[in-house]
């Protein structure tokens, strides 16, 4: 399966991705998570204000069989949700790096960034 | 998100590289290598519901009982009565313990006056053979033929018209729960109306060299190849039962309100009758119910709790998303004392308590006799 990796992006190997302005990552899962889940049809989103650490359960993402957790690439504070995955959490399985975002950090610590993939590292992990 | 794990040395089935040429994903199953869906669990099964798919069910067991005792025999060893059905004709029926736990559920079709042809549970086939085996009387043969027969399941209101165009005329006469012989290309099919989807559908068994032939005729006269996840979400609709989810060794079919097909009248005391018939007499501590979440919530899964008024009162057994019904439900075991239609429990997603309204079964049923 060909993935679509967007370069501009930082990755964990859970296959969450990252994207950073003014100390703020959205994250989301990877396209080729949305494929592997496929169906998405409910996202637990975290709560404004929650504190979450790297690598900590973030969200919940509910496919057809099943549920799955989604990780917080870096430790921060929930800033933001996307609102428009009540409606509509099939926007993870159409447009996984943009529409389908799920929540912002608040970075706690911008040193942690230096420890995600690059878009050529990821797909390297991917093979 | 975690990575599937992949499982070497798992069962393939005669069709398992026509799976990988679709591009199917496969997944671990009872030891088996399966499709899971091919293009999607929602577009398969809406194909089912509105048009016709077809499922690789070669996974699945097969037992040829014969001999001139095996009516009173099968009787014996299975809650139904075999008896009600002449040859031609199948029932659903189930295999219990002692202690009236199921060991398996059923389809048993009596190809013949003296010979029958049971369809078991791919992860039970093994336990089931060694179980029979021990009792087996005289006059009965008992033979395990899993591995030489394939077979497939055509289900949805346009599988009839499939059929018709794969097999001989003949095979217009077959009506529901019955079962006949035809050839595809000189060898012997059985073809059955029967399904686990609640649809008008077929199952066909036959020696698995056919098996690659008739699911690829199958796929150019109209099928959709569809995979255990709609299988899945299909069966959770009409609410039949999944082994080792609403029928297990501790749950006995008065509680997964198949009490219909156990007979407590045939003459033959089968396998855990007794202790069938004292659960009926002192009341059957749980039963199986069917629910649907009220509000806007995750989809409820196998072993979330399930509570009234903060108290658990038992489990979900199956849950879901609705592709049909566009709805949150499920099936859960719970006490007997709160299993009644319309009445309210929680069910616990997370840690947190998430409203459900007990409903009458099936959630979902487009199946003429």
């Amino acid at each position: 399966m060909n993935s679509h990796i967007p370069d501009n992006l930082k990755y964990v190997a859970s296959h969450e991705w990252l994207s950073t302005q003014n100390g703020i990552a959205t994250v989301g899962i990877t396209d080729h998570a949305q494929a592997e889940l496929s169906d998405v049809v409910y996202v637990e989103l975290p709560p404004l204000g929650k504190t979450l650490a790297a690598k900590a359960p973030a969200a919940v993402v509910e496919s057809v069989k099943a549920a799955s957790d989604i990780y917080a690439p870096v430790s921060g504070e929930v800033v933001a949700v996307n609102p428009a995955l009540a409606a509509d959490p099939a926007l993870v399985n159409r447009s996984p790096y943009e529409q389908g975002w799920m929540f912002k950090l608040k970075i706690a610590d911008p040193g942690e960034l230096a420890a995600l993939l690059d878009a050529a590292a990821y797909r390297a992990k991917l093979g | 998100m975690a990575d599937r794990k992949t499982v070497p040395s798992l069962k393939k089935t005669p069709l398992t590289a026509a799976h990988q040429a679709l591009g199917a994903r496969l997944v671990e199953f009872g030891g088996w290598l399966m499709p899971v869906q091919y293009t999607g669990i929602l577009q398969e099964h809406r194909a089912v519901r509105e048009a016709a798919g077809v499922f690789d069910i070669s996974h699945m067991g097969e037992f040829i009982i014969s001999g001139p005792s095996a009516e009173a025999w099968l009787n014996a060893m299975l809650c139904n009565d075999i008896r009600a059905i002449s040859p031609g004709h199948g029932q659903y029926t189930l295999l219990t313990n002692e202690a009236g736990g199921v060991l398996d559920d059923w389809y048993i079709y009596r190809l013949e006056d003296q010979t029958y042809l049971a369809v078991v549970n791919a992860t039970e086939t093994g336990k089931d053979f060694n179980w029979l085996q021990k009792k087996v009387a005289s006059n009965v043969t008992l033979k395990n033929v899993s591995e030489e027969y394939a077979a497939l399941a055509l289900q949805g209101p346009q599988s009839e018209a499939i059929l018709y165009k794969t097999f001989d005329k003949e095979i217009r006469r077959i009506r529901r729960n019955q079962i006949m012989t035809t050839l595809y290309q000189g060898q012997p099919v059985w073809v059955a109306r029967t399904g686990y989807t609640g649809e008008d559908g077929y199952e066909l068994f036959f020696p698995a060299e056919l098996a690659e032939g008739l699911w690829q005729r199958l796929l150019t006269v109209g099928a959709v190849p569809a995979g255990l996840g709609a299988r899945d979400t299909l069966r959770l609709e009409a609410c039949y039962p999944l082994y080792g989810h609403e029928l297990s060794e501790t749950i006995s079919p008065l509680e997964a309100g198949l009490g219909h097909f156990v007979s407590f009248d045939k003459p033959e005391r089968f396998t855990g009758k007794d202790s069938l018939r004292r659960q009926k007499d002192a009341g059957l501590p749980r039963r199986l119910v069917a629910f649907e979440m009220t509000g806007l919530t995750a989809p409820p899964r196998a072993r979330y709790a399930v509570l009234v008024d903060g108290q658990r009162v038992g489990e979900v057994t199956s849950g879901g998303v609705s592709p049909t019904l566009k709805k949150n439900l499920g099936l859960a075991l719970i006490d007997h004392s709160q299993a009644k239609v319309g009445g309210r429990i929680d069910i616990e997603i997370r840690d947190q308590r998430r409203p459900a309204l007990i409903v009458p079964k099936p959630f979902y049923h487009n199946i003429r006799k």
